[in-house]
């Protein structure tokens, strides 16, 4: 009993892992843009207000309703994404933009707290139970109006890694994308990839191959070793079976070449010499079965058979 | 208006309405395919489990009528049934449902019995491979490349998975090209295989292979899982719901769920799976140069894939010792087109010593393929995907 809630509770725990580990844990601070100086998008009332870009990082769609969003460590419970909002779910590898304005009275987008411009503003996403962290990051102090600090490829450098930060200015190499990917990716880079450097395919056909043929190739040794195992187990057992019935046969050993193919000729040998026939006793027994009778198993009112050819 | 007007224009917007006066000779082309196929596979009895459904399907698919209308009728149309049907193959949801059903058919014995046959399975893969190469050089993009190739794996579900995923526009062909060679490995094989090997290698008798325990048939769905999704986490839904199949057949505990996984599960799917990839070749898409050349790359990839598989036995004779020798004519189930390419070995094999009996030596590398294409699979995938 005690072995088997042990076990129910080790698979709840992995479940549980499990779901954590693919649900809001893949949110994002993606973008943020602490002074709006009317070269970026405005917000539904028209007003250009400081701005953070998350991103759902996962591949499934994610809702981010009662998740806390803070510009105070010592506050992670600020301002907390209201319930009953179908905006607040974010669709796979799509983002979202919250107004930091201080004016949540505005609706779901719109947060209680602001930015300080010339310092450092620290920013976070806290989990539901308003202690576990989700993401958080520091915009550097000398960021200047109209540019933004964002994370070089979307969702991309786990939490609070200035290396996978930079500063967008808006110009052409370095674009800023409200409510949009970091990253603009027009083609396949892996397609391109293999269009440029394996024009015949034969690098491909290489790779490939040999990856088949390690799978395959580690299933078969892993047998090997397996079938080895078992055969040796099994003839243990049997050994071990045969001694306890016939302990002569096994002081005197089987010979090497005793192969089925041998043992069933020298049987049929034997049978045919001895006229060996197996006589055993035969009883018929006939049980009548009651059924009730329905009309729903009565041939009448079913379908015709199935046409066989 | 006249009442006498009335009528007539709502009879002649009735008539812009029917199939008879949108049919283009495009059309009248692919009913004739769709009937040719349902020809085969009642007449020839070429796979019909297969061949009935797409072949209706392409006649359902290709009934012309007005698509400016917003009947919401056309496969392709936002929520008309046949989409919500068609999302199993576009979302790639059937063709893993179908390998839970191989998994819980399929007897794994005479490969476990012989590990070393798998190495067949993995190199009739190079079919996909060869093909991959070729479609390039006739200007296919790698993605869509890897897509048409995979039809050397000769298997429906993978080709159906793969091309959704790569390029979801070549589906239609790609499928239907599969499942036609599948249909048409017993007239593709037998040549191939008498090309390659000698009258003297066709009589080689193989051992009987050993019996093999429960625990072992139970080890081999979840070692081969963990092994195989390891090497290629993109074959995850593939080779992940054959081996769990697998393991509902064997553990000896979940027969329903097996029996139902096999059967009703596995019938239910091939019906809707065959029927949608059927409606999805619409003439304006199926009818173009790209669909013959895919047919062709098809082929090919058919062809290689038998080819080296055969080829690999003969190799693989070169190094084993003279009492373990295989039989070359099992080569050619390392495609995987269970279990039609086996019984051709075994039939083969019958041809030319009516005692020797190579169907379960053969089932062998045909499971091998089964395992070895959804790997090539889950490797273009992380490739190109």
């Amino acid at each position: 009993m005690k072995k088997r809630i042990l076990t129910l509770l080790v698979v709840a725990l992995a479940g549980v892992i499990a779901i954590s580990a693919q649900g809001r844990r893949g949110l994002r601070i993606n973008e943020v843009m602490i002074v709006n100086d009317s070269t970026s998008v405005v917000d539904d009332f028209g007003r250009y207000n400081a701005w953070v870009e998350l991103y759902n990082s996962t591949f499934g769609p994610l809702e981010i309703s009662s998740v806390f969003l803070t510009n105070d460590p010592s506050k992670p419970t600020l301002y907390p994404v209201p319930l009953g909002d179908v905006n607040t779910e974010i669709p796979a590898r799509q983002h979202i933009l919250f107004w930091a304005d201080g004016q949540p009275n505005k609706g779901t987008f719109h947060t209680n707290f602001v930015f300080t411009p010339g310092e450092d503003n620290y920013i976070a996403i806290y989990d539901a139970d308003g202690k576990s962290l989700i993401d958080e990051i520091t915009v550097p102090g000398d960021l200047k109006p109209g540019q933004t600090y964002a994370r070089k490829v979307d969702g991309e450098g786990g939490v609070n890694v200035v290396d996978a930060w930079e500063v967008r200015d808006g110009s052409d190499e370095k674009y800023i994308t409200p409510s949009s990917n970091n990253v603009i990716k027009s083609t396949n880079k892996k397609v391109d990839m293999f269009a440029d450097q394996d024009k015949n395919g034969f690098g491909m056909a290489i790779m490939a191959m040999c990856i088949v043929f390690t799978a395959l190739l580690v299933l078969a040794l892993c047998f090997n070793i397996i079938n080895k195992i078992g055969a040796r187990i099994s003839t243990k057992r049997k050994e071990k079976a045969l001694a306890d019935t016939m302990p002569e046969i096994v002081a005197e050993g089987r010979p090497d070449n005793d192969s089925g193919e041998a043992i069933a000729a020298i049987s049929m040998a034997l049978h045919d010499h001895l006229d060996a026939h197996d006589r055993e006793s035969a009883v018929l027994t006939i049980n009548k079965v009651r059924r009730a009778y329905s009309p729903w198993s009565s041939k009448i009112y079913s379908l015709r058979e199935l046409p066989r050819r | 208006m006249s009442f006498g007007d009335f009528i007539m224009q709502n009879l002649q917007e009735f008539w812009h309405l029917t199939g008879f006066y949108n049919a283009t000779w495009e059309h009248l082309v692919m009913l004739l395919v769709g009937l040719f196929f349902i020809w085969l596979a009642i007449k020839k009895n070429f796979e019909p489990m297969l061949l009935v459904p797409i072949g209706f399907g392409i006649l359902i698919g290709n009934i012309p009528f007005n698509t400016t209308a917003g009947l919401e009728v056309g496969i392709y149309e936002e929520g008309s049934v046949l989409n919500i049907l068609y999302n199993g193959v576009s979302a790639g949801w059937y063709p893993p449902l179908i390998f839970l059903g191989i998994g819980a058919m399929t007897d794994f014995s005479a490969l476990i019995a012989n590990p070393k046959l798998m190495l067949i399975g993995a190199a009739a893969q190079f079919g996909i491979f060869g093909a991959y190469m070729v479609a390039l050089l006739l200007g296919f993009a790698p993605d869509q490349a890897g897509a048409i190739a995979i039809i050397g794996g000769a298997d429906g579900p993978t080709a159906i998975f793969l091309s959704s995923k790569l390029a979801p526009n070549l589906m239609g062909a790609i499928a239907v090209s599969a499942y036609s060679y599948m249909a048409l490995v017993p007239v593709i094989q037998p040549p191939l295989m008498r090309l390659f090997t000698t009258k003297h290698e066709r009589v080689i008798k193989m051992k009987p292979a050993r019996a093999v325990s429960q625990n072992e048939k139970i080890i081999f769905p979840i070692v081969g899982m963990i092994l195989t999704c390891f090497v290629v986490p993109s074959g995850i839904p593939l080779l992940g719901m054959l081996f769990f199949g697998n393991l509902l057949r064997e553990c000896g505990v979940t027969n329903r769920l097996a029996k139902t996984a096999s059967n009703a599960l596995t019938d239910i799917v091939t019906i809707l799976l065959g029927m949608t990839v059927g409606a999805s070749t619409q003439a304006s898409e199926f009818l173009t140069w790209e669909t013959v050349r895919i047919f062709l790359l098809g082929f090919m990839a058919f062809i290689i894939a038998s080819a080296s598989g055969v080829l690999f036995v003969k190799l693989f004779n070169l190094f084993l010792p003279k009492n373990k020798k295989i039989n070359p004519l099992i080569g050619n189930a390392g495609v995987s087109a269970v279990p039609m390419s086996a019984r051709i070995s075994n039939n083969l094999g019958l041809e030319y010593d009516p005692s020797n009996y190579l169907l379960m030596h053969a089932m062998g590398p045909n499971v091998a393929g089964v395992i070895g294409s959804a790997v090539a699979a889950g490797v273009l995938l992380g490739f190109l995907a």
